[in-house]
């Protein structure tokens, strides 16, 4: 009788845990109820954090409007975190059905398989080289969903007091540098320049000196060249003299955008994401082409909408996505708020764009997207550009030569290539 | 129904038929893993499994995505000839060794003045012990902000009598020294707690003796309490050493491992592997070297403790 009744307790207990870890599963993938013959597309996004939330909605209002059986479900992550939960939740199966990609990620997550293959896509109404930027060994796993680029910014009121010139599209390195170095004046905490010390500004800076950071086949690193220990120490050569340093809060997050608010920046290379968030600035500002060297480049960057391959929703999914990227609801939308610019093929919808006060030389952005560079990209992304920011970052901070840092950057960069 | 007891002379009271001898027996013992289950499944399910799986893990290439490729002791052998490795390891020694003097004296200070008879004694040990179980993240972003080389509190206090402050978690320098001081405050209130009652089981005419037999307070000291301390300083050891191989959320919080790299830990590095870089196979690789270093450091211990350690 008793060992009967241990039985039946133990068994009800188990029962119980393994109720109890269902639930925890259950929570984990959130799938709520969808209501009688409505499907819910999860989405997961960086691009809207941080300012751009509202406008987001608007375009999910809008998506939900036209389609009332389809209820999307946002989740917007801050970009410093996104890419570490996005591959735990689509290692763990719990990953949203559609989500944001920036090009760079794209190329190692359509190799891994855990996208879904679009189909039928009307390629047409999108920009064909952002749309090809999304197709992996002839198969469009994604659209592109915006793009962006990096303009230089600066503080009018500070360049007219301190009596220097303002920038102009023909500046190079050097007239950079000049102004910074007036501008600057530490005694006040006011800085002349700001440009992180990163992968993301050291490729750019090499392609404005007319250097390569990877060999055409891209199975080699080329950086550590003459073009780039120039690029690198006219990076490097900022930080301390013009542009504050890791001790003074560089590097930290929100410290560039706080510095430029408050009016104690001058120069500030940074994208054109941070145009709304510099809404109701007492100072005046404007915006012009990054200064090159031997030559112009400016960063692009460009994001994509891809449908998780494992979801169940993937019609759903991609019917949301598509609206997404190219609908005239979003198109509207970017352009009022500001935000990345829709990927459009025709590009007199950029118009009004321009029709915008603030700041007043937009047409800086279209002048940049002349010279574009695009981020070097290799399998082992997040690799290569934690070894290239760390290496750099040693120099910035004079524990290392920049030639020994780029040295040691390209062969850490070609051992990641070779494995 | 009357409840089993697992405790002989009631279960002799129990009336139980001769010739179920075998039974009782076995019932017992169900009775024992049922009430095991509580710890036991969670310790299966979420350490055991977990283990096991991990050293599968560590012989594939495996980025948690794609499926997984059977490497053999690649990640083993690719891991012991890469520098960072050497690195992690240094940055993790040096870490314990400056952590673990720093807390045993502290606490040991703390414990012995706690101990006397003081007016808000209870109070105190209290308040010391508060950190011990307050959250890492809280403790470290507390931290960091003290540590701000700008504008913390540490370096304005420094600059007041004229010492410049360091650069803390923005120095490569200072950035290992700023993890250790943070968590040897933390965790001064568990050594403490761990101290005092070794003190308070060191019997009074042990002393008493020492003291009618002339001996002043620092003979007492050293040659009556601190070797009847030994079994808790001991425990404290272990355990500290153990936990100091495993540092991480405080390094994660406080420096993410830099600047450049300067903090990065082992366990950050382990990290890093699987979840920046989506190396699984190699951050499970790393976990088992790392389990075998504090595995033959433990044992040393315990085969060393028989010279120092006086059980009274």
């Amino acid at each position: 009788m008793r060992l009967l009744k241990f039985a039946a307790v133990s068994a009800l207990s188990l029962t119980a845990a393994l109720a109890l870890t269902a639930c925890g599963q259950g929570s984990a993938t959130k799938e709520a109820a969808a209501p009688d013959g409505k499907s819910v597309v999860r989405y997961m996004n960086f691009s809207s954090n941080d300012g751009h939330e509202k406008d987001l909605t608007a375009i999910v209002n809008a998506f939900q409007t036209a389609n009332p059986d389809i209820t999307v479900q946002v989740e917007t992550v801050p970009y410093a975190d996104y890419f570490t939960k996005l591959q735990t939740a689509v290692a763990g199966g719990t990953a949203a059905d559609a989500f944001e990609l920036n090009y760079e990620n794209f190329v190692t997550y359509a190799s891994n398989g855990s996208l879904a293959e679009l189909k039928n896509v009307d390629s047409s109404t999108y920009k064909k080289t952002l749309y090809d930027a999304f197709n992996s060994g002839g198969k469009q796993y994604g659209v592109p969903e915006s793009f962006s680029n990096v303009v230089l910014f600066y503080n009018k009121a500070m360049f007219k007091q301190a009596g220097v010139a303002e920038p102009t599209a023909d500046w190079t390195w050097k007239d950079e540098q000049a102004a910074a170095a007036k501008l600057t004046n530490k005694a006040t905490k006011t800085w002349g320049d700001y440009q992180p010390v990163s992968y993301n500004e050291f490729y750019k800076v090499l392609a404005q000196n007319g250097g390569e950071f990877l060999n055409a086949d891209r199975t080699e690193a080329t950086f550590n060249s003459p073009q780039g220990v120039e690029a690198a120490k006219f990076l490097v050569g900022k930080v301390g003299k013009t542009m504050p340093t890791e001790a003074d809060g560089a590097g930290t997050p929100d410290f560039d955008s706080k510095l430029f608010k408050s009016g104690k920046l001058a120069m500030w290379h940074t994208g054109i994401w941070m145009f709304s968030a510099l809404d109701g600035v007492k100072f005046d500002w404007d915006v012009v082409v990054e200064p090159g060297n031997t030559q112009k480049a400016s960063a692009m960057f460009a994001n994509g909408l891809v449908v998780n391959a494992a979801s169940k929703n993937a019609d759903a999914a991609q019917k949301w996505i598509t609206y997404l990227a190219s609908s005239d609801e979003t198109t509207k939308t970017r352009l009022a708020s500001s935000w990345e610019l829709p990927p459009v093929a025709d590009e007199t919808k950029l118009k009004s764009y321009l029709d915008q006060p603030k700041p007043a030389n937009r047409e800086a952005v279209f002048t940049a997207l002349e010279a574009p560079v695009l981020p070097p990209v290799i399998e082992r992304q997040q690799e290569m550009q934690d070894a290239v920011t760390q290496e750099l970052t040693a120099a910035a901070a004079g524990r290392k030569t920049v030639e020994k840092a780029l040295a040691d950057a390209q062969s850490k960069v070609n051992g990641l290539l070779k494995k | 129904m009357s409840t089993p007891t697992l405790t002989r002379p009631k279960a002799q009271q129990v009336e139980r038929p001769t010739t179920t001898h075998r039974s009782t027996g076995w019932k017992k013992l169900g009775w024992v893993l049922f009430f095991l289950l509580p710890s036991a499944i969670p310790l299966f399910v979420f350490t055991l499994v977990p283990m096991v799986s991990s050293l599968w893990v560590s012989l594939h290439k495996w980025n948690l995505i794609s499926p997984m490729q059977w490497v053999g002791l690649d990640n083993y052998t690719n891991l012991l000839t890469d520098p960072m490795t050497r690195r992690v390891f240094l940055h993790t020694l040096i870490y314990v060794a400056g952590y673990l003097p720093l807390v045993y004296a502290g606490g040991l200070g703390l414990a012995l003045v706690l101990n006397q008879r003081l007016k808000g004694r209870a109070f105190l040990r209290a308040t010391y012990f508060l950190p011990v179980v307050t959250s890492w993240v809280v403790v470290a972003l507390v931290w960091k902000w003290l540590l701000n080389p700008a504008n913390g509190l540490v370096n304005q206090v420094l600059g007041f009598f004229g010492v410049p402050g360091p650069g803390w978690w923005t120095d490569p320098h200072w950035a290992l020294p700023a993890v250790i001081l943070s968590s040897a405050w933390k965790d001064l209130g568990f050594v403490m707690v761990i101290l005092l009652a070794g003190l308070q089981a060191i019997p009074s005419d042990v002393r008493e003796a020492a003291l009618v037999d002339g001996a002043n307070a620092w003979q007492r000291f050293w040659r009556i309490t601190l070797p009847l301390l030994s079994p808790s300083t001991f425990f404290v050891v272990v355990i500290s050493l153990i936990n100091g191989f495993q540092v991480f959320d405080q390094v994660y919080v406080m420096t993410g491992g830099g600047p450049s790299g300067s903090s990065q830990v082992v366990v950050g590095q382990i990290y890093d592997l699987t979840f920046r870089y989506g190396r699984a196979g190699e951050a499970s690789a790393l976990s088992w070297i790392l389990f075998a270093v504090i595995l033959v450091i433990t044992a040393f211990q315990i085969r060393g403790q028989r010279r120092w350690v006086h059980y009274a």
